[in-house]
């Protein structure tokens, strides 16, 4: 086996520059294919299980996923409000534990500004037993023309406890839509990996109130995020609002409308996969290709370890070893090109929905995908191990007198 | 110098071939014969020149000796087993554990140092042995060239490599195929005299063939091929 070993190395070196491009090629592939694995199914995970503390949401009649993505994820555009008394209603049920109202239409430089109320901080735990937490300042006044800032979006626009901003109108960054209100910044929430990080809180009456918004929705808020007393109690709204009213939407429960986006995307995911397979399959081939490629200047070394007295089979296994060894060297790599795309991708996450992933947890795909390629590598030095099992002693060590 | 003799046959034989037939198929198709020997034998720590022509089939001979090529029929007894009477793998074996080849170009594997081309000559027998592969290098004057790649020695350093690493294993028996054929006059005397004096240091019989005078001068026993090769023998009428 050292002597094999030894084979191995030498070939590897030998053919330095042929192995470095074929290891590289795998690296590209295994990290390819890894990556879309592990973002697959991290964002699924992630994305069906981030509610930020919350069972449902209510809002104006309207797609269920739009609700989600508006109320929760602070993407997409508001299907429209509900009157203040459709919060009191809610609030008031005896199946709701709590009901946070929020209102959303303007932004500061692309980022949104969501009203609310203190419960958002005081009462709620966006994942079992954790609450907002404050990174600098206080909560806001809830009668004062005050902000609390996310993490992410604190640091994005370098603001700091203390400093003031002009909201500006829409959910769309136009500068020429500046409202005249000027708002003091109080607090910067300690990072929370939730979408409350990219979100600019302030008081609901503030937005509900700011200049040039329409008088006649003053009272109206956007979404209602409610927490449930029992499952049952979702099911039984669900029907209530969903079913038997033609006015709201009850988006519950979160995760399930979450997976149904995926389901929806789903093809998209099988293109990815099945495109990682090939890129994995077309650099085993390179492999072969690498290896058979240089059999003829390698036939001569095969003859002289043959009358050395190494046997067929030892030759066809350093072939065959050599190649899985290219595997290995690429999947080391692979681990490498990884975490540059993976970290690629959760920044581009993170920046779009405040979601962090965590690219490092671990994942079968980091087991079967290495050892998997090391196997398909293997596989295609078969064919050159078999013509270096078959290469003749005689024949190769010339001259013949 | 050299005269041509018998070796002698006797108990003491570390080869004896008998009725040894190797042909080959030529491009037209025909068979045609190249070692067609009735008797040979080589005494143990025997030093035997073969003299003979390019094309005679001496190279056929010796490969057929160390198990490279099998043959058609006959027997090759070395040390008491019958090389041709084996399959691939055993004459694998048998020439690993009891022969030493050194080849007229050396055949050194460019890619690997000069003691792992040493070490390589063990390996496949009774396995590697650094201290040894080392000594063997320092017998033959290279123990400050065992990092160094064939490619970076001199053509007689080369074939000073390929004796250490023919002798390596302690084999009973070398086969020297023209070792001085790319040898200037002066190397090819040292070179001569080094294959000869470690093959008696480490009791090993030696069978070298060639058709250079001035090597098969220096031999006390040297023999015909063609005389002992009925084939060579029967292209010759």
């Amino acid at each position: 086996m050292k002597t094999i070993g030894l084979i191995i190395l030498r070939s590897l070196r030998q053919h330095l520059l042929s192995t470095t491009i074929t290891a590289l090629s795998i690296a590209l592939a295994g990290g390819l294919l890894m990556s879309v694995w592990v973002v697959k199914v991290q964002s699924q995970t992630t994305f069906t299980q981030v509610n930020t503390g919350f069972d449902a949401v209510l809002g104006a009649r309207g797609s269920k996923l739009q609700l989600v993505l508006n109320a929760i994820f602070h993407l997409e555009a508001s299907p429209g409000n509900l009157a203040y008394s459709d919060y009191e209603f809610i609030r008031r049920h005896p199946a709701v534990k709590l009901a946070i109202p929020i209102a959303v239409g303007d932004n500061l430089r692309g980022y949104r500004i969501v009203g609310t109320v203190p419960e958002l901080f005081s009462d709620v735990e966006y994942v079992p037993g954790r609450k907002f937490t404050f990174a600098t300042g206080t909560l806001f006044n809830p009668a004062a023309k005050e902000a609390v800032l996310g993490n992410f979006v604190a640091r994005k626009l370098g603001l700091h406890t203390g400093d003031t901003f002009h909201p500006f109108h829409g959910l769309i960054y136009d500068e020429k839509n500046q409202h005249a209100e000027s708002y003091l910044v109080t607090g910067i929430l300690a990072p929370s990996n939730t979408p409350a990080d990219k979100v600019i809180w302030i008081p609901l009456h503030g937005l509900q109130t700011m200049t040039g918004h329409d008088p006649r929705a003053a009272t109206d808020v956007s979404a209602v995020l409610i927490q449930l007393r029992s499952p049952t109690a979702g099911f039984m709204l669900d029907m209530m609002y969903n079913k038997q009213g033609n006015r709201l939407t009850f988006a519950y429960p979160i995760g399930a409308i979450m997976a149904e986006l995926f389901n929806k995307i789903g093809w998209f995911d099988q293109v990815l996969t099945l495109i990682s397979y090939l890129v994995a399959l077309v650099s085993a081939g390179g492999v072969l290709v690498a290896i058979y490629n240089s059999m003829a200047a390698r036939r001569r070394d095969i003859a002289i370890l043959r009358a050395l007295g190494a046997r067929r089979r030892t030759i066809f296994s350093a072939i065959l070893l050599e190649a899985a060894a290219i595997g290995l060297l690429g999947m080391i790599a692979a681990f490498a090109a990884y975490a540059v795309i993976l970290a690629g991708v959760a920044t581009v996450i993170r920046n779009q929905t405040g979601v962090l992933l965590n690219t490092w947890a671990y994942n079968p795909v980091m087991l079967w995908a290495p050892l998997g390629m090391i196997a398909l590598c293997a596989l295609g030095g078969l064919l050159p191990a078999w013509k270096a099992y078959r290469t003749d002693i005689a024949d190769n060590l010339a001259p013949v007198s | 110098m050299g005269a041509a003799v018998r070796p002698n046959a006797g108990p003491m034989s570390l080869l004896s071939i008998s009725a040894l037939q190797k042909s080959f198929r030529t491009p037209e198709g025909e068979r045609k014969t190249i070692v067609d020997v009735p008797a040979f034998t080589l005494a143990a720590g025997q030093q035997l020149a073969l003299r003979g022509e390019s094309g005679s089939g001496k190279t056929t001979f010796l490969h057929l000796i160390a198990g490279i090529l099998a043959a058609d029929s006959g027997s090759i007894l070395i040390d008491g087993r019958d090389m041709a009477t084996l399959g691939e793998s055993g004459r694998d074996r048998l020439r690993a554990e009891s022969s030493g080849y050194i080849f007229q170009t050396f055949n050194l594997l460019q890619g690997y140092s000069v003691l792992e081309n040493v070490m390589l000559g063990m390996a496949f027998g009774a396995g590697s042995d650094r201290a040894h592969a080392t000594a063997m290098l320092e017998r033959v004057g290279l123990s400050h060239r065992l990092k160094h790649y064939p490619r970076q020695l001199s053509t007689g350093q080369q074939q000073r490599v390929a004796v250490a690493r023919a002798l390596a294993n302690h084999p009973k028996l070398v086969l020297a195929d023209e070792p001085t054929g790319n040898l200037d006059h002066r190397n090819a005397r040292e070179s001569l005299a080094l294959i000869r004096e470690t093959c008696r240091e480490n009791g090993a019989a030696l069978l070298l063939v060639s058709h250079d005078p001035g090597v098969l001068a220096s031999f006390e026993a040297v023999q015909d091929f063609s005389a002992l090769n009925r084939a060579d023998q029967e292209a010759a009428r």
